[in-house]
């Protein structure tokens, strides 16, 4: 779990997302209807050959997990950090 | 971001099975995503729960959550949720299927069942269209719309399905649409919860049968229309909830609590046959 790094020192994000990208078929739920506005479409390709969304902008995120729930797919999630599980992710 | 990773509802789902069949921003999917929230939240034992589905593209959802269901042979859902309502009466049963299945091939059992107010929840996910089976007319196509079997438009008249339910006698009848997340969660729970025949039409997108045909554009098109353009009316008089009004009106048009078939029987029994009479409660 402690494989990345990120330096959590100023505005520390309050969530973050979790992507199953093989589950993903592209449908742009997630990045049209998450409310910070977080997400973004991107060129990259699943195996099946569906584009993917990411996390683009990790400091709006708020774990609130709307994405996950528009998600008709079960490949994406969102979750609260709490101060100090920020280190972790 | 890359490592592979249960969803949080995984639990309630049949994995092995997933990615399901549902195309690229099919709502049925986002349907069920609500469902398992609802059942969390309800906090339900699981083995007192069962799905029931019909036929057709909302039909392969008994297939998909992890609990004892059943797939009926078309429009008999509901037929099957009966019988399995009054013979496990401390089990929910749903019954979840589509606007075809359920209005137009089940039509009849499902005034009777509401008729009946029978202990059971019905999830009916309203995509105007037949979509497994290629994209044939249903009693819920919009007028003038597009389908295989209507390619010059449809000319028939349009179901109003929330009113067909409360009109038959439904005890909870809501209709939300697969963006309002949220709404339809509360909704699936408050369902879930209710005794009696509880009945949610889910409106929501079919990309690749429906509104290709119609050149409606992508999934996400409908996901906003409904954003811009649906209005909650929490009990509105059903009489006015047409989709043929162009408007899309939405919200829980009715909760009341009435005796259910298996009360009413119980009831009749009792005072007919007295002491007699032994209610059934299940196979203990
Ligand atoms: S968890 Fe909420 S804020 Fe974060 S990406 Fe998902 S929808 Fe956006
Ligand atoms: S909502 Fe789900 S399937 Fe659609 S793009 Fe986002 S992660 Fe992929
Ligand atoms: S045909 Fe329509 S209803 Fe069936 S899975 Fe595809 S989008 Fe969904």
């Amino acid at each position: 779990m402690s494989s990345k790094n990120d330096s959590t020192t100023e505005t520390s994000p309050k969530g973050t997302v979790v992507l199953n990208e093989e589950r993903c078929k592209g449908c742009t739920y997630c990045v049209r209807f998450c409310p910070t506005g977080a997400l973004e479409m991107t060129d990259r390709l699943n195996p099946k050959g569906y584009r993917l969304p990411t996390l683009a902008h990790p400091e709006k995120c708020n774990g609130c997990d709307l994405c996950g729930m528009y998600c008709p797919d079960f490949a994406i999630y969102g979750k609260r950090l709490k101060k100090k599980q920020q280190e972790e992710e | 971001m890359t490592e592979i990773k249960a969803h949080p509802v995984d639990g309630l789902l049949r994995t092995d099975r997933i990615p399901h069949i549902w195309c690229p921003g099919c709502g049925v999917g986002t349907s069920v995503n609500c469902f398992t929230r609802a059942i969390e939240k309800v906090g339900m034992d699981l083995d007192k729960l069962h799905v029931v589905s019909g036929i057709g593209c909302t039909g392969r959802v008994a297939g998909y959550i992890n609990v004892d269901s059943f797939h009926t042979t078309h429009g008999r859902a509901l037929a099957f949720a009966t019988g399995l309502s009054l013979s496990r009466p401390d089990s929910k049963v749903v019954v979840y299927s589509g606007d075809g299945d359920l209005t137009a091939i089940g039509g009849n059992h499902l005034i009777h069942a509401a008729r009946r107010n029978v202990d059971m929840t019905v999830i009916c996910v309203n995509n105007y269209t037949y979509g497994m089976t290629g994209g044939q007319v249903t009693p819920t196509t919009p007028d003038k719309a597009l389908a295989s079997t209507a390619p010059f438009g449809n000319y028939e008249y349009t179901f109003n399905v929330p009113h067909l339910a409360v009109s038959s006698g439904a005890t909870y009848v809501a209709r939300w649409t697969v963006f309002h997340v949220r709404q339809l969660t509360r909704a699936m729970t408050k369902a879930l919860r209710h005794k009696g025949f509880s009945f949610i039409e889910v409106l929501s997108p079919c990309p690749t049968l429906y509104m290709r045909r119609n050149k409606l554009g992508a999934a996400v098109n409908l996901m906003e229309y409904f954003k811009e353009n649906a209005v909650v009316q929490d009990g509105a008089d059903t009489a006015t909830v047409g989709l043929e009004s162009g408007e899309t009106i939405i919200g829980e048009f009715v909760n009341v609590r009435k005796p259910t078939l298996k009360e009413c029987y119980e009831e009749r029994m009792s005072e007919a046959l007295g002491d007699e009479f032994v209610p059934y409660e299940g196979d203990k």
